[in-house]
């Protein structure tokens, strides 16, 4: 299974390092390969200081993609993160 | 030794920890090892050198760990745990690992090099980024990195071992650092860096050691075994004194102790007057680690909990947990029968690092504190959530700063009703004995705390603000700051008009501002009949002395006299005078 979906990032600090922390850990949760993609710029979902070095302020577009037989249920929970602003502002 | 005297000079930082203390200095330096970069000799060394760099790798992260248990042990209330649980993940994470081992083959270097490579190549990346926080976060890796290094070069020579009974000198010290001393063995600390909220100031207050931070460059200016003063009180450090100088502090720090020793005896004693009107005395904390030392000098309860240290001083907000941990250290502890905790009492500013957006022309009048809070009410939830389970601990006040008018407290109260509303539903107990109040200091409350009485359980008059407000001064401006003056008629005609309105609804008075630890003004307030009084913990037992050595009936007499004159001078002089006549030693320095 192959899902993609883009988010808007909304809260105020941006992708800095707890949210990011807040990805793997999400994704770490799920057998589904994860590749996060920025302006044209992919990384591994698994690696903090990729997702660091991503660079994704308030405002970035992130697109999350996963391939994998639990994609569905991985791409339910970074959307309830992603979209819970990660528990922050 | 050295035949020539070592030269005498001094420097000056910022005092964080009170105290006088003379010693030897001795040079903190988690870089005492220098890292060992080098071409490996031979191209058959590399895996060996991968396998040192995996080694120290999980070497780091039990250390990690290790400290996490640590503060989790320790209760753990101000060290943020998930940047341990994020170094760690960085420690693990594939790339960082595969990068440095890329770097040991291709370049045949050793692992602490190739570490260093690794850092380096990050920095580019991060410095390239335009947002100011996110830049910021290079730091995270580099420490990661230092801490790797520091494994890998500790293989080779161990870690010093630290003599006893020395004055540390540092640039900063971390969490990590202080747990690598014995702690009770030191004498005070020195640092480069820091500030009143930096680890080494909370660590020194709650030994009760002096430390001045802000130093500089005194690691730079000092040598380990050079002699030393350190004068927590005022900030001065004075290095390789000469005799003289020694005897002086020599003495000082005995007058300094003995001070305090001969005011600790009423620091055990209630707060009554010679006639019988107990004064409820509370401590003014900012800082759990400010409690043992409290309730030592004598609070009977926290009067003044402000939690901004909570946010502050951080990456990230902290939540619902976070805030508990805190203010359930503070609730119900023996010995301390009440516990005030003030909400969120700063600029909006303090909340995000992008200060630009939230510049403020005129801050002290602008979008503050309970203000700031109603307009961000999730945010204020979560801290109003917290301090409500921390209820089921003990007995607990809970305090709106910053109040002008009755719409606002209405509010905050509608917003609190609310959260205790969601709180039941989801099956939180909750202390039964909760008390709802307000600081007094904007003079608009002050005028209508008749009506706001109606409102709320009690009052705490805030005077630093209320006199700010009502003599229109920015007391950080120096060129008015003289006029900031706690005896300024109007000023003592406010104070008279709450505690008189308050007690006219039936509800107590307390004052928590600076006014209420200055021994100069304790008849004044016991005159106006102020419920309690709750001050910086080292000023509560000459305060006490003072409230025992009196009578309301003489305070009474006192205050009329005071109210009937019309001039600021008339009143200092008069004040000092009475004051210094009934207990000279106490005021012999007052004026005159």
């Amino acid at each position: 299974m192959d899902i993609t979906k883009t988010f808007e990032i909304k809260n105020k600090l941006g992708i800095h390092a707890r949210a990011a922390a807040k990805i793997v850990e999400t994704a770490n949760r799920f057998h589904a390969d994860v590749v996060l993609e920025k302006d044209g710029y992919e990384v591994n979902g698994r690696s903090i200081l990729d997702i660091l070095t991503l660079y994704c302020p308030k405002g970035s577009r992130l697109t999350v993609s996963l391939t994998g037989v639990d994609a569905a249920e991985a791409m339910e929970a970074f959307s309830l993160l992603v979209d819970g602003k990660f528990g922050e502002l | 030794m050295d035949d020539n005297k070592a030269k005498t000079f001094v420097m000056k930082g910022i005092g964080v920890s009170p105290g006088v203390i003379i010693g030897k200095a001795h040079l903190f330096n988690r870089m005492d090892v220098q890292a060992p970069f080098y071409k490996l000799s031979d191209p058959g060394l590399v895996k060996e050198e991968v396998d040192r760099f995996l080694a120290a790798l999980q070497e780091s992260e039990t250390q990690l760990l290790e400290l996490k248990n640590k503060l989790v042990d320790s209760g753990g209330g101000m060290e943020p745990l998930y940047i341990i649980d994020v170094h760690i993940m960085i420690m693990r994470d594939r790339k960082f690992i595969d990068l440095t081992i890329q770097n040991i083959r291709e370049m045949s270097v050793s692992a602490e090099w190739a570490v260093r490579v690794t850092l380096q190549k990050y920095q580019e990346m991060f410095d390239r980024m335009e947002d100011d926080y996110l830049r910021g976060r290079i730091s995270d890796i580099q420490h990661v990195g230092q801490k790797i290094i520091n494994n890998l070069a500790f293989k080779h020579h161990a870690p010093p071992e630290l003599p006893e009974g020395v004055v540390i000198i540092a640039s900063d010290l971390s969490p990590a650092d202080t747990a690598q001393l014995k702690i009770d063995k030191v004498l005070g600390f020195a640092t480069d860096v820091g500030g009143k909220t930096s680890h080494t100031a909370i660590v020194a207050r709650s030994m009760e050691i002096p430390a001045v931070v802000a130093l500089k460059n005194i690691t730079g200016a000092v040598s380990t075994n050079d002699d030393i003063i350190i004068d927590g009180s005022s900030g001065v450090v004075i290095v390789n004194p000469d005799p003289e100088i020694s005897r002086r502090y020599e003495w000082k720090k005995k007058l300094y102790e003995k001070a305090q020793d001969d005011l600790l005896d009423y620091a055990g004693l209630p707060a009554v007057t010679a006639d019988n009107r107990r004064v409820d005395i509370g401590g003014n904390i900012e800082f759990i680690e400010e409690i043992p030392s409290a309730i030592y000098h004598g609070a009977e309860g926290i009067g003044l909990y402000r939690t901004e240290f909570i946010y502050l001083n951080r990456q990230e907000l902290p939540d619902e947990e976070e805030h508990l941990a805190n203010y359930r250290c503070v609730v119900g502890l023996d010995g301390l029968s009440w516990a005030t905790i003030r909400t969120f009492d700063l600029g909006g500013d303090k909340f995000f690092p992008d200060k630009k957006s939230f510049h403020e022309m005129n801050p002290q009048l602008g979008m503050r504190a309970i203000r700031f809070c109603l307009k961000e009410k999730e945010l204020f939830k979560v801290q109003l959530r917290a301090i409500l389970r921390a209820s089921i601990y003990g007995k607990l006040r809970i305090m709106f700063p910053m109040i002008s008018g009755v719409e606002e407290i209405r509010e905050a109260k509608g917003i609190l009703a609310g959260v205790k509303k969601d709180l039941l539903a989801e099956g939180v107990q909750l202390g039964a004995e909760i008390e709802i109040g307000i600081m007094i200091e904007i003079p608009s409350a002050v005028v209508i705390a008749d009506q706001l009485a109606r409102e709320v359980d009690f009052f705490s008059i805030g005077t630093n603000d209320l006199i700010q407000y009502t003599l229109a001064i920015d007391r950080i401006n120096e060129q008015v700051s003289y006029l900031y003056e706690p005896l300024h008629p109007a000023v003592l005609r406010l104070i008279k008009c709450v505690v008189d309105a308050g007690h006219k609804a039936g509800i107590r008075v307390a004052m928590c501002g600076e006014m209420a630890g200055e021994p100069i003004y304790t008849m004044i307030l016991v005159g106006m009949g102020l419920d309690e009084l709750s001050m910086n913990p080292l000023a509560i037992p000459r305060v006490k002395k003072i409230i025992r050595g009196v009578t309301l009936k003489e305070s009474r007499f006192l205050l009329d006299n005071v109210l009937a004159l019309s001039s600021l001078e008339e009143i200092k002089a008069f004040v000092g005078e009475e004051m210094r006549k009934r207990f000279p030693e106490d005021f012999s320095d007052i004026g005159q």
